[in-house]
């Protein structure tokens, strides 16, 4: 057990139980909640973990700001969308775009951490923005093969779509949607397994070292420059995987399911909220804040009608004012977890 | 005569029109301390880091173990057997004592870019920090963050680290500072003991004469970035070149 976790103990007895909580509840996601739409918040939960994870890597343990996060997860999902567009629904496009992808994310980060990361972190983080702009600029009018604004709809293996059908499990019917949700699950708890790896590696180390003190790290002779580099393009190509899985998953890609602004702030969000530089913050983190947007509207609608008969109150919670307390409770869980919730469960100042 | 380690060849850096070190050529030998001393702002410091490269020479050139390294970035020159202590205490402070100099140990074995093993793994990395520590008695605080060490201790840990480094050239940069009369005498220990090894090159900027007196084998004087004494600790504290220099006189003749 403690080889799988790569020796990084959750230190604290409530973060083991609610990561064990949280590991079953998407095992067993199917069977214990069953419906489209609760399926489609565990599969969106375990993707959205791993793409802030990859972020944790760059910015919780090398100390390196970047908003072109969201880019790389594009890459890999329009990778796949392309490929399954134009070799037709196999799993051979599928694995190909997949490839493609996380090469083409690769590169693309290495060119940007090369020209770029010898300057101060502010200018980097400028950097990133502007081609990250730039990339969704051109995705939206590339429409001859990106479909542009509208995106693309993927045709996937029949094996993977709710048409196909094999039998029944526990009284639950056994759909094509399913075997999907495990190539998701699968995947994804397999890639964070991996960079649970990579932050308990001797590497891990130095990036920690690189966070805290770059000038020491430098002094005592480990290249700052590279190993940023190097952290660049694993946090980039990871997350080009992660966008592979979600397009498979969605059976869609556009521009505002990968490449938005919008995707980009939950990640940083969820990062802060979860605690950096911990990994499990961003399994904590986004099982909470997925959770929280899909459905704290019914949450409040059931408040309201329950305090109907109480004035004011129930215009407060009122559904349509959903964002306003999801806001309210970032600001919240900012101030009293300053070093996140894992930070604040394993009692680090 | 042994082989110089470190040589410098009217080493010179100039911010704007002021020449902050001005064509220092300098060799030092293993087994030697060399004391360098020199009013505020004589350009000691600028010249520790022209030599261990956090700033790059104007004009000259920099030779280690026969290598230039002029041009290369610091921590490549850490590589070639360069090791720095600083003026103010620079360490990892939210990492432990232990990981600080297992950092050293591990960038020492080049083993920075293995991603697929557990750094808790590589138990031989660790053993050897932990002897490092306890050669410097710092073995009970092994497990503490470094933020919540005293100055004393930070101090030491800089020391440790620099053991823990093996370096061919030692410099260190008043690595008394800021300590009470009764820790510093630890640290001199220290240094005395990593010059006892015949293949040290140590050099030392300090202004505390006692510590000159007991531990250098010859001192240099810079004044305004230039050399302008070097000799035998007791024939340079007495010549009126040092004597002017740090009284402030203008010095009529070098």
């Amino acid at each position: 057990m403690m080889r799988l976790l790569s020796g990084d103990a959750p230190r604290s007895r409530v973060l083991a139980l609610l990561l064990a909580l949280i590991l079953l509840a998407l095992a067993f996601a199917p069977f214990l909640f069953p419906g489209s739409r609760s399926l489609e918040t565990a599969a969106r939960i375990c993707v959205v973990i791993v793409l802030v994870a990859s972020y944790d890597l760059l910015l919780g343990y090398g100390g390196i700001v970047s908003f072109a996060h969201t880019m790389f997860f594009g890459m890999g999902a329009y990778g796949v969308a392309i490929a399954a567009d134009r070799m037709g629904p196999g799993y051979d496009a599928l694995a190909l775009g997949a490839l493609a992808g996380l090469i083409a994310a690769g590169i693309v980060a290495l060119l940007v951490a090369l020209l770029s990361l010898r300057v101060r972190a502010i200018f980097f983080a400028m950097i990133t923005l502007a081609i990250a702009s730039a990339v969704a600029v051109l995705v939206s009018q590339l429409s001859a093969y990106t479909g542009g604004e509208d995106g693309m709809n993927l045709r996937i293996p029949r094996e993977l779509t709710p048409a196909f059908r094999m039998g029944e499990v526990f009284g639950l019917r056994i759909t094509g949607k399913i075997l999907n949700y495990y190539l998701v699950f699968t995947g994804c708890l397999a890639l964070f397994l991996v960079m649970l790896r990579i932050v308990n590696s001797p590497f891990g180390r130095v990036m920690l070292a690189i966070r805290e003190n770059a000038f020491r790290a430098e002094a005592i002779g480990y290249r700052v420059v590279v190993y940023r580099a190097v952290a660049t393009c694993l946090s980039a190509m990871i997350a080009a995987l992660a966008g592979s899985l979600f397009a498979i998953w969605l059976r869609y890609v556009g521009p505002s399911t990968t490449l938005g602004m919008e995707l980009m702030m939950d990640i940083l969000l969820i990062v802060v909220i979860g605690g950096m530089g911990t990994m499990y913050g961003a399994v904590v983190g986004t099982a909470i804040f997925v959770l929280a947007q899909n459905y704290l509207k019914e949450l409040m609608g059931g408040l309201s009608e329950a305090t109907s008969a109480l004035p004011l109150i129930p215009d407060l919670l009122s559904p349509d004012r959903w964002l306003l307390w999801l806001g309210v409770l970032f600001i919240l869980s900012v101030y009293f977890f300053p070093t996140g919730i894992v930070g604040r469960l394993r009692g680090t100042r | 005569m042994p082989q110089p380690s470190l040589v410098t060849h009217d080493l010179t850096v100039r911010f704007g029109g002021h020449v902050a070190v001005d064509a220092v050529s300098c060799a030092f030998t293993p087994g030697e301390l060399t004391a360098i001393v020199g009013p505020n702002g004589a350009g000691k410091t600028t010249y520790f880091n022209l030599i261990s490269g956090q700033i790059r020479a104007t004009a000259g050139r920099v030779e280690l173990l026969g290598q230039d390294i002029t041009r290369l970035p610091v921590s490549a020159r850490t590589e070639a057997g360069l090791g720095r202590a600083f003026q103010l205490t620079n360490l990892f402070p939210r990492l432990t004592v232990l990981e600080n100099v297992r950092l050293v140990v591990q960038a020492r074995a080049r083993r920075g870019f293995n991603l697929w093993t557990m750094a808790q793994g590589h138990r031989d990395l660790i053993d050897q920090a932990e002897q490092v520590l306890e050669r410097v008695r710092l073995t009970h605080l092994a497990n503490q963050t470094v933020a919540a060490l005293s100055h004393g201790d930070q101090r030491k840990l800089e020391v440790a680290a620099m053991i823990a480094l093996k370096p061919r050239v030692f410099m260190f940069d008043e690595p008394t500072a800021g300590m009470s009369v009764e820790e510093a005498p630890v640290i001199l220990d220290l240094i005395a003991g990593i010059k006892a090894d015949a293949q040290a090159t140590v050099l030392l900027v300090e202004h505390k004469m006692d510590v000159i007196r007991s531990l250098a084998d010859r001192i240099i004087v810079l004044h305004n970035g230039a050399l302008v004494a070097d000799g035998p600790p007791a024939e340079v504290m007495a010549s009126d070149v040092v004597q002017e220099a740090y009284l402030g006189k203008e010095l009529t003749d070098v």
